[in-house]
Order: structure tokens, then sequence, then C-alpha cells
């Protein structure tokens, strides 16, 4: 029994999404451990998004169970949960791969947006915050300190109040961490993180999810392409092709795996020994 | 466009080929509607040929193609953007914000100073000011304010394209008058009805419509304001159809009422002297009351997390839902508040009117109230303010052009030309400030507020 099958954040059981005739996602199973950095790999249309979909509930799984367990054993199916609960209740939160901020919105504002649910209920509803009742004041204080604390580890803390679309690329990226991290979440979702950042960019998003992963002591789960990233960082891999699981394991055990290097390589089984000793592995 | 080295015999050649196309296809348009007129003759209708007015309408065409083609289009000098075009708000700088404050708060003490300084100036100086008149368009300006407010909440910051909007407008302006006149209810006890009945419609519209986005909502909260107006207009045993309703009653003074009816009237318990002019002023300071209370409660709502959420909405719904926000229960309250401004509105206007008729529900009231809000910028409080003052105050004033008349003649009647002469005035000012007269955003906190907003600009560079 693997470490990350001892306390399971996340579970996922025959995974299977279908698009019309075309099964994206093929009865998928994996777990993500509650202190793991998880990556989810596999080449170009393998379903890793439609994985992060399903669980994030922006698709509806055709078939299977996605369950996140919390540290004091509550338990939530998301794919029964609606997607902005998943978040709220659940507690996953996740980041795009193409970003999506709130480009016209400050910086601190994109952060405040992710604390919404405290600082809605904190105003009353809105109702008691425009009256001046309650505590909503100081709701609001505690929320800005949490973003201040969020905005230095990203090291936006100097960028607060510019438009978050003035951004470069890879602040843009932190700063959607930043975001996913404001709502306090038990699993983040990562896709892709570091697609499109130049090498110092990256190397700032890495000491990110250090730092995530030291502090916070929450789950990772993590696409990406970047296969330096992914051996570096990651506890478990999990990796996918065509829609169905071909490997599961730790770094080591993955990155020589005969199956996963032929889906990485394009070459039949058969073939993978002439081929492995061609590029030298 | 031809390069500039090109000869000129040779660019004339290619725009008198151009002028001439375009010339035939001006006779085909025109031959018909210009080139022949029915006339009404004892043998019944006839056909009376026009040729010149034809030949002077291809003429123009001809002529006038042929000047764009030779001098315009290829000119190598540029329209000048003229300075009012230019002031504070292009930008992302917070310039933009002390101005925008300070702009609204001497904006409100203007309107609420008005009455009182044209009445002195008129007793003192007995000008012969047409004081009703403008006091009457003051209050349709003020009604356009909050009308356009409230609209700001579902257009400017929610992001939600309503061309229903005169629905809320509408069902404000029946509740109260039916409340009125059916049960004798008052202005004020009924205005939080108006308000409530407005929203509750508000979220019947909003519920069905919460899955379209864009052009598609546009579209269905445009024929559910179809529905209200010609339910109104149907639904006789109830709202009396086209006839209207009227005999609706004056908003009192804490149970003082102004016309010279009944017992206890303003000028009776005050003991002064009566004068219609009372009862305007009156209503002028409901509405600025109302006005006010809807611009300052948008304001703080937009500090709100609801407020918040409802602009993060419309910059990305998808990222809001990532991050746990109910993006239904936030378009409803969107929607909801909105049409609840509008309901007050409603029932202003009816109390002011005193008659009501669904005439006054049609779809270009929707796209008046639209216009007022793209024209001052999406979701700029103050810009909304200004737009309403410079569309329907313009708009009215226009009327008054009497300086046209020394150019056109003494026939010249501007009132039959201010639709033309506003949309000229509506084209001109979206070529030069497309995106509204303030079209800067405030942000709604800051994390270090004595250094403002950091300029984008500096940044990219």
């Amino acid at each position: 029994m693997s470490g990350w099958q001892k306390d399971p954040v996340l579970s996922v059981e025959h995974l299977t999404m279908r698009f019309g005739g075309l099964t994206a996602v093929d009865d998928v199973s994996f777990e993500a451990g509650r202190h793991d950095i998880t990556a989810l790999i596999g080449p170009n249309g393998a379903g890793k998004t439609t994985v992060f979909n399903c669980i994030t509930g922006f698709y509806k799984p055709t078939e299977g169970m996605i369950t996140l367990t919390h540290p004091n054993g509550s338990s939530f199916y998301l794919e029964r949960l609606d997607d902005h609960d998943i978040n709220a209740r659940a507690r996953v939160a996740r980041t795009f791969q193409n970003i999506r901020l709130f480009k016209g919105m400050t910086v601190l504002e994109n952060l405040m947006v992710a604390q919404h649910e405290t600082l809605n209920r904190a105003s009353g509803l809105t109702v008691g915050a425009l009256l001046g009742l309650g505590g909503y004041r100081a709701a609001e204080r505690k929320a800005i300190e949490f973003a201040r604390e969020w905005l230095r580890r990203a090291g936006l803390i100097s960028r607060a109040d510019t438009v978050a679309g003035a951004l470069s690329y890879g602040d843009q990226r932190r700063l959607e961490i930043a975001r996913a991290m404001c709502t306090r979440p038990l699993l983040l979702c990562l896709d892709e993180p570091a697609a499109g950042l130049n090498a110092r960019e990256s190397e700032g998003l890495n000491e990110l999810l250090y730092s995530i992963r030291k502090q916070d002591d929450i789950a990772i789960l993590l696409i990406e392409h970047d296969m330096s990233v992914v051996m570096r960082i990651s506890d478990h891999v999990v990796v996918l092709d065509y829609g169905k699981k071909i490997a599961d394991g730790t770094a080591d055990a993955v990155r020589n795996d005969p199956r996963v290097i032929a889906a990485y390589l394009g070459v039949p089984e058969k073939e993978l020994a002439k081929v492995g000793r061609e590029v030298g592995l | 466009m031809l390069p500039p080295a090109q000869s000129f015999s040779h660019r004339l050649k290619s725009a008198l080929f151009n002028a001439t196309v375009s010339a035939l296809v001006a006779f085909l348009l025109f031959c018909l509607i210009l080139g022949l007129r029915t006339v009404d003759t004892v043998y019944g209708l006839t056909l009376r040929p026009r040729p010149l007015l034809l030949a002077v309408a291809v003429g123009i065409v001809f002529v006038g193609r042929l000047a764009l083609e030779l001098f315009w289009w290829n000119r190598s000098w540029s329209v000048p953007t003229p300075a009012w075009a230019k002031w504070p708000g292009e930008g992302l700088k917070g310039l933009g914000d002390a101005t925008a404050q300070y702009g609204g708060i001497a904006l409100i003490v203007a309107a609420a100073l008005f009455p009182i300084v044209a009445l002195a100036i008129e007793k003192s100086l007995h000008l012969g000011l047409p004081l009703r008149y403008l006091f009457d368009l003051s209050i349709v300006v003020l009604t356009y304010v909050m009308l356009a407010s409230g609209l700001n909440i579902v257009v400017g910051l929610a992001g939600l394209l309503d061309l229903g909007y005169v629905a809320f407008y509408a069902v404000g302006a029946y509740s109260f008058a039916l409340l009125a006149t059916n049960f004798g209810w008052g202005f004020w006890m009924c205005l939080p009805f108006a308000g409530l009945f407005a929203a509750l419609w508000g979220c019947t519209v909003g519920l069905p419509v919460l899955r379209l986005r864009g052009d598609y909502l546009a579209i269905v909260t445009l024929a559910f304001a179809e529905i209200v107006r010609i339910v109104l207009l149907n639904w006789t045993e109830v709202t009396n159809g086209p006839n209207g309703i009227s005999g609706i009653p004056d908003p009192t003074l804490f149970g003082i009422a102004f016309a010279p009816r009944g017992d206890v009237t303003f000028s009776s318990f005050f003991g002064i002297r009566y004068e219609p002019l009372q009862g305007i002023v009156f209503l002028y300071y409901v509405i600025l009351a109302l006005a006010v209370l809807t611009v300052l409660v948008t304001l703080r709502l937009r500090r709100l997390p609801i407020g918040r959420a409802w602009e993060a909405m419309r910059e990305d719904e998808i990222a809001c839902r990532s991050l746990g926000i109910n993006t239904t229960v936030t378009k409803l309250s969107a929607f909801s508040i909105g049409a609840m401004f509008g309901g007050f509105a409603g029932a202003f206007f009816a109390t002011r009117q005193g008659f009501i008729s669904p005439e006054s529900f049609t779809f270009i009231e929707s796209a008046t109230i639209l216009a007022i809000v793209v024209l001052g910028g999406l979701g700029s409080q103050l810009g909304v303010a200004l737009a309403s003052i410079a569309l329907i105050g313009g708009f009215e004033a226009l009327r008054h052009t009497q300086g046209l008349a020394i150019i056109f003649g003494p026939n010249f009647d501007p009132a039959l030309y201010r639709m033309l002469l506003f949309g000229l005035a509506m084209v001109i000012i979206m070529l030069w400030r497309p995106r509204g007269i303030v079209s800067s955003r405030t942000p709604s906190l800051l994390l270090e507020p004595q250094r403002g907003v950091m300029p984008a600009k500096e940044l990219r560079a």
C-alpha cells in the first residue's frame, strides 16, 4: 500500500466522461494523498483537463465517483455538488490552463473576491453591512490581512493596487494561485501552472508551490507538461493516455515504466526495447 | 486606400469610376423613393415624376463620393481630438477618483440648492423664469438618474445586458397605482411595495434567463418587457387597459397634502399663501432624495462583497464559480436590486403624473435608460448622472435652439430636428469617448489608499 492510499484527500473511482461518442476519460481511478503533490501527466489529448473539470465540477462525469475527505472524516461526493459548492463546501480550489483572472479589477480585489463566502456571511448577506450593523468591518480587515499575507508570499505585495490585467504573465500565474489559496482549500488543483513561463518565472512558481506545501500542508494536484518540474516536485504521478490510466506511482517508478515511455514517444510496446536502447534508457 | 505616391490622374480615374458606381446605386435606390410622388387628384391617386429632385440626390452622391475619394480618405492630416474628449478618466490612472468624488458631492449640493436659488432669484429680480418648466424638467432628469443608477447595477456592475428595464419601472408604477386607487393607500406606504413587487418580478425574469448571456439575455429581457406591456394593455379588468389608471394621489409631507383640497394643506398648516410651485418643489426633493439614496446605496454595494462579486462575474463567470461564488444567487441579486430601484422610480413616476397607461412603458424608455448608462460609462455613478443631464436635459434644450434659425432661415423649427441632432451628438460622443463620459473604474478598496491606483502604463514600460 502506497503512502497516498493510507490517507487520501481525494479518491477518484471509475471515472468515465463521454462527450457524445467520444470517451475522453475511460474508467480512471486514482488517489491523491493528503500531504502530497500529485501530478497528472500524459500526452496532449489524454484527458487530463477533463479529469480536472470533473473533479472541480465544471463537468458532470458520465460514470464514477469522486470523494473528497476532510481531516475530520466528513466526506463529499464531488460529482453530486454544484461547482461553486465544490469550492465553498468541499474546499477544492483550482486554477485554469488559460489564466482566468478578473482582469479589470486590482490584484487585491481579486484576492478579496476569493474570500467572498466568508465576507458575504460577515456582511449579514449584504443587508447588515448596508445598514452598518455587525462585524463586517473587522471581517474585511481580517480578509485584507489574509490577502496581504498571500500577496507577500506570491511576491506581488508591491503590485497590490494594480489592475490584474496589467501584470506580467508570470505574475498573473502566481496571482491566480494566490487567489485560489485565499479560498482556504484542502486540495489545490493546478492546470499547467508552468505553461508559458520563462526559466526565471518558473523558478518563482516552484518556490511558491514549495512554500504552499511546506507551510500550508494541503494536497496539490497538478497537470504539467514540463517533465523536469513534475519529476522534481511531485510525490506521486498518475499517467493518462487516450483517457485511460496507464501508470500510477512515484516519480521514479513512472519514469521507468515502459508504457509511459511508449505513450510519450509514441511507439508500440513491442518495439519499445529497441527504441529505448536507441534513446539511451 | 491608394498610396500617396500615385499620380493624381490615376487617382482621379479610379475616383470617377467609384463615384459613377455610387451614383448608379443611388439612382436605383432613389428612382422610386424620390423620383415618383403619389398625388391625390380628382381622378384618384396619380404619380407625378420629380426628375429634378432625383437628379439633385444622385448628383450629391456623385460629388460627395468624388470629394471623399480625392480629399478625405487620402488626407495626410488627422482630425484633432477636442480638449473635452481628453479629460481624465480615459486610462486606469487614479486621477479620476478624487475628481469623481468631489464632482459627485458638488452635483448633489447643486441639485439640493437649485430650487431655492431659482426661487430666490425669481422672487427678487422678477425675471419671469419658466420655473415650473425648469422644475418639471429637473424632476424628469432626476427620475432618469435613478432609473439609470438602477440599471447600472445590472448592466454596468453585473454585466448582464438588460433591454427590458422598463418592465420594472412599469411594475412599480402599476403596483402603486393599483394599491392607491383600490385600497386608498398613500405614496409612502406603497413605495416599499412598489420596490418589492418590482424586485419579485426581477427574480421572476431572472430565474429562467440565468443560463443565458450577452445577446441572448438581451433578447429575452426585451421580450419580458413586451410581455409586461402587453399584459398591462390587455388585462382590462385590472389595469383598465389602454385607458390607463387615473386619480393617483400625490405624495404628502407627513400626511399634509400640497394641493388646496381637504382640510389641512401645506399652505394652511404653515400659514403661508398657496402656490402651485410648492407641490412641484416638494416632488423635486422627493425624487432628489430617492435618486441620491439609489446612488449612495449603489456606491456602498460596490464596496461590499456582493458588489465585488457582481464585478467579478462581469469579468469572468467561470472563475467566479471556481472561487465558490454562487453565480445564480449573485445574478438574481443584481437583477432584483436593480429592479427594486426601477420599481421605486416607477412609483414616483405614477405619483407625479397622476395618470399612467401602458404607453409610458415602451421599448424606447428602456433604450433611453440604457443609452444613459452606456454614455455615462458602465459602472460609473457620476457618469450616469452627467449622462442623464446631457441626454434628457440636452434633448429638451434642443427644443429651444433658436440660434439655428439664423442659419436655416426663420421657418426652421428646431423641435422637428432634435432627434437628428440628438443622434449626431451621440455619434460624436461615442467616437471620441467610446467607453463613456467617465470610463475609469475606481477600485472598491486599496491596500495603500494614500498611494492610489498604480498606473498600468508605467508597469508595462
